[in-house]
């Protein structure tokens, strides 16, 4: 193979919204001592700036579609779906966090650098078409936000959510590393495409049970980071330690990320092994489900109650994951971008409503919020809506598409299940309509102040892109399908 | 084609959307607003009566698309049965929110606004002819009931709000995988997506599918009606939710069920519905739901909880009448549901006025009413006739025609309709001798008669029960074909059998959408 160490134009053009991330994150990491601190907010503006010119570049990105660097990534409809979905994240994260970090005296560019790295990270596993690049990926979207986690630094909480985060993602990350190691042992590559062709191959095709090894060994990898049982246990605990803003980011963005190469990996290189994977995420899909839901109806600190409603959510993901087909990668799509909007949406609000030193995060604090802000408590009983998937809200016709597509697999039982569990889970948001709704104010809701305009922003534009999805989900979701049907 | 389907169906959400403009400071026009929308709702569903062709089944259909890539559409349009819910709704909708002028006197504006959208999902139920967007009506109908009765309820609302959304979250999902089943099902024999309704019933399904689909549509419908034993929420829904939402919620909201039987079940699943198991469990449940229910008003210190429990009584009639599988007995059952609206909204109504006057619904409070209230009394007393049956009122139509229907297919179940019919003219009498009868209590010596805004409440349901009453047959003209449809669907060639006048074959066959097929490929 001739190998060319100058990328053509074309290449660079594919990796545009990469390089415009890092360009604006390393500015702003050089800006930082140089501002002074009554102009650091102008930092956040300027990373705000820089993610609307990714925005732009993965438009650009997508109409040049191929693959890039010797077939290490591969810019797709089903990339560009990412990228597009993790940098929308990001804008919403850093319009909610202007008014957080300036309550907790943090303003500062290392924050806004770190989102920025963090999403070039999430951009590279979004179009990884190589088993190195997917762990690369994973790495500098990771260590971003074990930094960002603990990012209060005077905050206990927030260091044992850090310490907890990188300890048990960097050993999860190395049961993906040696899953990676054994695959490439056994196929003698580690591109997607090779992979796939190789244990297509009878002929040369390695055993099934090493292979099958392999691939859960990745498994847990993935797993962890998409928090999916038995691997979940770290997310209550991070989301509840790390800063609400942040926490928004994690529960969505490299969430998303995460699922993308899950999907990338599992659909197209151990296609031919499904039979293998399948029966696990079965299980895994199922415990996910079940632990994230009930254990949500036990909890009184909002911010366990969304973590583990996020675990409830990855296990619906599972449900299509395990339908392993095209409408189920399709659904998976269009689930994580109604997701994601309604989640940055709760998130916000939370960050919001906690006040300085995150003090209210009991649900009772909610306490006649309906009254005493219906904007804001509106706003956030949309998200909640969509979170149970009220029809009319993105959350609906996400739960409608995933099981819709399991249901097509013939996964009636697994159907049945998360159909139960996700009306159980109506339970525990309900709660927290009751409280913001039925119970008289308390001084938690009384005193607090209006929304700032990019706080404002984030949630208008959640809100509104949480009820256009719920209304004409048409709009993402043939991208989605189309996206969908050419992975392969 | 021509909007007048969504005209009705988005009137309530402009009212909704022009409402939310209003400061809620003005209380005075926020009522004002709400009443004039309302009103307005009421009014653009009358020339549906008037253009109405009962010749034809399915009218002023409208279909837009909606998400493509799953065959689902915007797609309205009623028939006979429809119709009949449809200006139900529509008047309903407006009298409920009439009668809370007084009644409601915190957070006005969110009120009234969660009862337009409340109409805006009770139309949309009745006037779609797309499953999914069926669905999303169904269930958007949840929410703004979930707060009615948990923001204005009494004092156990709360709990009350959370039992009836899980409930029927419950039902609704495995709803909608029996719709998710059906539309697989008519894919892998057509090879199209499709929702559209019509479509859907040309499938050919296999008997263990039908089944299994009945099944799950039985639970999404049962706890609507609600049938025993899936009924236990009802009655901490009546009790709890404000008096205009106890009578939506009785007059409308458990015809979903109902009306989700009948268009649903029977015609989609006819093999199932006619299954002889299923036919008698069903008719078991609903004998149940009509002695007991009956029994348990008998026992009521609560007014109101009386009221709730004979709902569970007469609902057993409408869904004993539907699974009588003939023209009579699904005619009576959906004249009843109409009757049902008319006459326990009355008595919602009835029991809110009383409660807004004393803040108490105990019985033992009251008695000697006749005497203070003499217009008052004079309404509870048709109202009570037209709920247990008597003619010349509306009750006994329906209940002699279900009966009707009932005996033709068994003796045993009519002498169980009338047991409950004696059982509930008794807990009707007795209550009316309680409360209006008697000595009066020196607490009620000053309570106010009947109001003008009152009496315009009750007045057009006391014309419509006596309309029914004395002149059914407009109503069984607009409700032939919808039952003969359905009838057929279920029974071929019934009416052929029986040389009865079949309604369909008369003069347009053109117009035939659900009429039998030949069994698909």
């Amino acid at each position: 193979m001739p190998v060319n160490f100058v990328p053509s134009g074309a290449e660079m053009l594919r990796i545009l919204p990469e390089i415009i991330l890092v360009l604006a994150g390393t500015l702003i990491m050089i800006m930082e001592p140089l501002t002074r601190p009554a102009n650091k907010h102008f930092l956040g503006k300027f990373a705000l700036a820089s993610l609307f010119a990714a925005l732009w570049g993965s438009v650009v990105a997508h109409a040049n579609p191929g693959p890039a660097f010797q077939n290490m990534l591969i810019v797709d409809g089903f990339d560009t779906f990412f990228r597009i979905l993790v940098i929308v994240v990001g804008i919403l994260t850093v319009l909610a966090s202007f008014q957080y970090l300036k309550r907790e005296q943090s303003d500062s560019g290392e924050y806004y650098a770190l989102i920025l790295f963090s999403l070039v990270g999430q951009c590279v596993m979004a179009g990884a078409n190589e088993l190195i690049m997917v762990f690369i990926g994973l790495e500098i979207s990771s260590i971003a936000t074990y930094v960002l986690t603990g990012y209060l630094r005077d905050d206990k909480r927030a260091n044992e959510a850090a310490i907890k985060y990188f300890l048990l993602g960097s050993f999860a990350t190395a049961f993906l590393l040696y899953g990676i190691a054994w695959i490439y042992g056994l196929t003698g590559s580690t591109n997607l495409t090779e992979i796939r062709s190789a244990l297509m191959d009878l002929q040369t095709s390695p055993s099934v049970m090493l292979v099958g090894t392999a691939a859960a060994l990745m498994l847990v990898g993935f797993a962890f980071k998409v928090s999916a049982a038995p691997f979940q246990v770290w997310t209550p605990d991070v989301y509840q330690g790390a800063p609400a803003p942040v926490a928004a980011f994690l529960s969505t963005g490299p969430k998303a990320a995460a699922f993308a190469i899950f999907v990338r990996v599992y659909a197209t290189a151990f296609d031919s092994i499904s039979a293998r994977w399948e029966p696990l995420i079965w299980i895994s899909a199922l415990l996910t489900m079940v632990i994230g839901n009930f254990a949500a109806l036990v909890q009184n600190n909002i911010k366990r109650l969304l973590a583990y409603s996020s675990i409830a959510h990855a296990g619906y993901l599972l449900v299509a994951m395990t339908a392993h087909s095209e409408i189920g990668i399709a659904a998976i799509m269009f689930y994580l971008a109604a997701y994601a909007l309604m989640n940055v949406g709760a998130f916000a609000i939370v960050a919001h409503f906690s006040r300085r030193r995150e003090r209210y995060l009991q649900v009772e604090d909610l306490a006649g919020l309906g009254w005493k802000q219906p904007v804001t408590a509106g706003l956030f009983a949309i998200f909640l809506l969509s979170l149970i998937g009220v029809p009319l809200t993105a959350g609906f016709f996400g739960k409608f598409y995933i099981f819709k597509a399991a249901l097509e697999a013939d996964l009636l039982w697994l159907t049945i299940l998360g159909l139960l569990t996700s009306a159980v889970a109506a339970y525990y948001y309900l709660r927290i309509l009751v409280v913001m709704y039925m119970h008289e104010a308390g001084e938690p809701a009384s005193t607090l102040p209006p929304p700032g305009a990019g706080l404002k922003t984030a949630l208008w534009a959640s809100a509104v892109g949480t009820l256009i999805l719920g209304i004409f989900p048409s709009l993402v979701l043939d991208f989605a399908g189309r996206s969908a049907t050419l992975l392969k | 084609m021509d909007h007048i389907l969504s005209i009705v169906l988005f009137t309530p959400l402009v009212g909704l959307l022009v409402l939310l403009f209003i400061p809620s400071s003005n209380a005075r026009a926020v009522k004002l607003w709400a009443n004039i929308a309302s009103f307005a709702g009421f009014l653009v569903c009358l020339p549906l009566i008037f253009r109405f062709d009962r010749t034809k089944d399915f009218q002023f259909v409208e279909k837009a698309d909606w998400i493509p890539s799953l065959g689902a559409s915007y797609h309205l349009g009623i028939d006979g049965f429809s119709l009949l819910l449809v200006v139900l709704t529509a008047l309903l909708g407006f009298l409920a929110i009439l009668s809370s002028w007084n009644a409601i006197q915190i957070r006005l504006k969110e009120y009234y606004a969660y009862f337009l959208l409340l109409q805006v999902g009770m139309l949309g139920v009745f006037m779609a002819l797309d499953f999914l967007l069926f669905f999303v009506f169904w269930e958007l109908v949840l929410v703004p009931m979930y707060f009615i009765i948990g923001i204005w309820g009494g004092p156990r609302r709360v709990y009350a709000a959370i039992k009836f959304i899980i409930y029927t979250l419950i039902g609704s999902v495995l709803m909608l995988l029996g719709i998710l089943m059906l539309y697989f099902e008519h894919y892998s024999q057509f090879q199209v997506l499709t929702f559209n309704i019509a479509d859907l019933l040309q499938t050919d399904l296999s008997g263990t599918v039908q089944w299994w689909v009945f099944w799950a549509f039985f639970l999404g419908f049962a706890v609507k009606v609600p049938m025993w034993p899936f009924h236990t929420w009802l009655p901490d829904a009546h009790v709890e939710a404000p008096t205009a939402g106890s009578v939506i919620l009785a007059s409308v909201l458990l015809k979903m069920g109902t009306y989700g039987f009948l268009r649903f079940s029977l015609p989609l699943l006819p093999d199932a519905a006619k299954n002889p198991t299923i036919v008698n469990i069903m008719a078991v449940l609903s004998i149940i739901a009509i002695v007991y229910g009956a029994l348990v008003s008998l026992m009521q210190k609560d007014w109101k909880k009386l009221v709730a429990y004979s709902s569970v009584s007469h609902l057993g009639f409408c869904t004993l009448g539907i699974f009588a599988l003939n023209p009579a007995g699904i005619a009576g059952s959906i004249l009843q549901q109409i009757n049902h609206g008319i006459s326990t909204g009355m008595l919602f109504l009835i029991v809110g006025v009383v409660y807004e006057r004393r803040h108490t619904r105990e019985i033992s409070e009251y008695g000697g009413l006749l005497r203070i209230m003499p217009v008052f009394a004079i309404v509870f007393l048709i109202t009570a006739l037209s709920s247990m049956g008597m003619p010349p009122l509306n009750g006994f139509i329906g209940e002699i025609t279900i009966l009707q229907g009932v005996f033709q297919m068994s003796f045993n179940w009519a002498f169980w309709c009338v047991v409950g019919i004696l059982l509930g003219a008794a807990y009707l009498i007795w209550l009316y001798q309680r409360t209006m009868l008697g000595e009066v209590p020196e607490k009620n010596t000053g309570l106010k008669d009947l109001s003008p805004r009152e009496i315009a409440v009750f007045a057009p349901l006391l014309v419509w029960a006596f309309w029914i009453g004395l002149y059914p047959r407009p109503f069984f003209e607009v409700l032939e074909r919808p039952v003969a449809q359905i009838v057929e669907r279920v029974r071929p060639g019934y009416y052929a059998e029986r040389n009865l006048r079949n309604p369909l074959a008369s003069p347009s066959p053109a117009a035939r959408i659900s009429a039998p097929v030949p069994a698909g490929d």
